[in-house]
């Protein structure tokens, strides 16, 4: 999984400059491993006085298939102008983009058919029925009246909107009527299904609701999942991501190692003896690592934080030190962000800490 | 993975003999929606078609006293019918331009734009589901042939239900044409209004162009509405010719032919329809 990142952190540079002349890298998978690849992608707007705005400057991308990637940034960084280059909606102004196999800038019809796309505000007819809804969409995408009716069914019973099917869809609640928008992607099942915000405007219950739904999805039907978002827990439980800032890629790669790459986890022992416990922890932790002791208890920074706990428990115990709590906290995709922007994702909040102390849930052992 | 395996044999089993029937499903998408709409707004289907019939009652009604029959050769309702048909077509194919409009604000265009289909497709899709809707209303309101003293001949309804589909096909056209090129329902609105009063009393449906001064009569010369009210009330006196009312559309004191006019308004709405798609073609 993680052999892209090292391969395109070498790479782009050179490929941005002749990005529409020049075909990708070879790697190491074959070129039908995957699900969307972009290189040098750039989409530019006329701005003020003959300038050129870059909403997506120079994009790489890897995204293989049958995973949830996430792609995350803050608001205004270029995702929902990527997303709709990647479906075919907006031309490229340089670069290429391969969806399901198919070039976006030459075959943008056949991508369309092999995409489905969820937008951040999305729309059904609220006057019509959810299966009228679902029913006519299939029919827009090509489906013989029979195969129409067939898969309308099959999606409501996905979506478990099946005993509310004949009604008019101003009745149902936001998460049903977002299920019924995911659904209706799902009539002509596409290979890649884009998500532009999925539970943005949801309560918590419907949110949780959604990304069930979602991983069903996945675990039946195999579908690569490309979901931009903003909440930093959301994208934390995909298989990989990508983190943009103004419409440059600053990290791809699995949430562990983003997170591995930039730090060590803290972890926090509060014990009966503290500058005991420090002396004992000193001896079970390699030589290089540092243990301060402070108000909150012992602190030291390793890898795995959480499997060390355990061992240091069980040291301390030995030494006659009582373990009162232990904590393990991993550094956030917050952390990530920050490290390759200087800027917080939490854009107005200068409490990283904060970030930290809303994360701090992989809890030890007492 | 089943859902990849489905997609591949759909795709591979002949792309290009496809391609034209995936067009055509889509446009009865379309087309489908009007129609389930038309069906599950019954009060907003029976007001449009109380509005025209109010007229040819009402207006009708209390104006055939006053205007002598001589003046037009017919009673004033007999008179109005035609213009009452042209009313009752034009409401829902304006309704297509509005629709347009509210789905982009709604974000359902872009749904539609993301179907694997042309564009073109989705706009013709649109045109042919606001004819039909025209045309369907334009049916129910023959039923009202019998007040203006019309007989019940299959044949003059049938070329009047023809007549009106090829209205209602124009007026839709030129709807959407506006439509393409404007963002705001309110913009369109507003130009309705000042537009259409103009357009209906300058299509002869309400009063004949001879009683009009010179320049009225030669903005209504080029009055799509005017060739449509014209048509329809020529088709009436080509099978009942006691029922031939004063001439509409005159070019220089000499009536077009009956079928110069037909093509007319259809080149006018094709004309209409392909400059729409050209606009409407324009990557956002």
């Amino acid at each position: 999984m993680q052999r892209h990142v090292g391969d395109d952190d070498l790479a782009p540079a050179a490929l941005r400059t002749a990005a529409p002349a020049s075909p990708p890298a070879p790697q190491d998978l074959p070129e039908s491993a995957y699900a969307i690849r972009t290189r040098g992608l750039v989409k530019s707007y006329p701005g003020p006085e003959g300038t050129t705005t870059r909403a997506v400057d120079g994009l790489d991308l890897d995204v293989e298939r049958g995973e949830t990637f996430a792609f995350l940034g803050p608001n205004g960084a270029g995702k929902s102008t990527t997303i709709a280059m990647l479906c075919a909606l907006a031309r490229p102004t340089a670069g290429r983009a391969t969806v399901a196999g198919v070039d976006v800038l030459t075959q943008p019809r056949a991508v369309r058919r092999r995409v489905g796309m969820l937008f951040q505000h999305s729309a059904v007819d609220p006057d019509l029925t959810a299966e009228q809804n679902l029913h006519i969409h299939a029919r827009l995408y090509g489906l013989s009246r029979r195969d129409a009716r067939r898969r309308t069914a099959e999606v409501l019973e996905t979506a478990d909107l099946t005993d509310r099917r004949r009604s008019p869809v101003r009745t149902l609640s936001g998460g049903m009527r977002r299920r019924l928008e995911i659904a209706r992607q799902l009539l002509h099942a596409p290979g890649v299904l884009f998500l532009d915000e999925p539970t943005t405007g949801l309560d918590p219950h419907a949110r949780a609701q959604v990304w069930e739904h979602l991983r069903t999805l996945r675990e039946r039907h195999g579908s690569t999942l490309f979901v931009t978002t903003h909440y930093l827990e959301e994208a934390e439980n995909c298989d990989r991501l990508a983190i943009i800032d103004r419409g440059r890629l600053v990290a791809q790669g699995a949430p562990d190692r983003l997170k591995a790459a930039i730090g060590d986890d803290l972890v926090v022992l509060r014990t009966g003896d503290d500058a005991a416990a420090q002396q004992v922890v000193r001896r079970l932790l390699p030589p290089d690592r540092a243990v301060t002791v402070d108000a909150d208890g012992v602190s030291l920074r390793v890898p795995g934080g959480s499997a060390w706990i355990p061992r240091l428990c069980a040291g301390l115990e030995a030494s006659g030190v009582a373990v009162h709590a232990a904590s393990a906290t991993p550094p956030t995709l917050d952390d990530v962000f920050f490290h390759h922007t200087g800027r917080s994702l939490d854009a107005p909040q200068p409490g990283r800490a904060a970030a930290h102390a809303a994360t701090a849930r992989t809890g030890g052992g007492r | 993975m089943s859902a990849l395996t489905w997609e591949s044999s759909e795709t591979t089993g002949g792309e290009r003999t496809t391609r034209l029937r995936r067009e055509l499903r889509a446009v009865h998408a379309l087309v489908h929606r009007d129609l389930l709409r038309l069906a599950g707004q019954r009060t907003h289907t029976a007001l449009m078609l109380l509005h025209p019939a109010l007229y040819l009652l009402i207006l009708g009604g209390g104006l055939a006293a006053l205007i002598p029959q001589a003046s037009l050769g017919v009673g004033y309702q007999a008179y109005l019918f035609p213009g009452m048909l042209m009313m009752t077509v034009q409401t829902p194919a304006i309704m297509v331009g509005i629709r347009l409009i509210t789905d982009r604000e709604s974000g359902y265009l872009r749904e539609l734009l993301m179907a694997p289909v042309r564009r073109s497709t989705l706009l013709l899709g649109s045109c042919a589901g606001g004819t039909l809707t025209a045309a369907v209303q334009g049916a129910v309101l023959l039923g009202l042939a019998g007040v203006a003293g019309l007989p019940y001949d299959p044949v003059l309804l049938g070329l009047l239900l023809a007549g009106m589909v090829l209205a209602s096909f124009t007026v839709t056209s030129l709807a959407l044409a506006l439509a393409v090129s404007l963002r705001r329902a309110e913009t369109f609105h507003t130009l309705l209004g000042v537009v259409m009063m103009p357009l209906l009393f300058l299509s002869g449906g309400f009063f004949p162009l001879t009683a009009l001064p010179a320049w009225a009569r030669a903005l209504s010369d080029v009055n799509p509405l005017a060739y449509a009210v014209d048509l329809l009330r020529r088709i009436i006196a080509l099978r009942v010719p006691d029922q031939a009312a004063a001439a509409g559309i005159e070019w220089a004191g000499r009536q077009p032919p009956l079928f110069l006019e037909a093509a007319l308004l259809l080149a006018g709405g094709v004309v209409a329809l392909l400059w729409a798609t050209h606009r409407f073609n324009r990557p956002e």
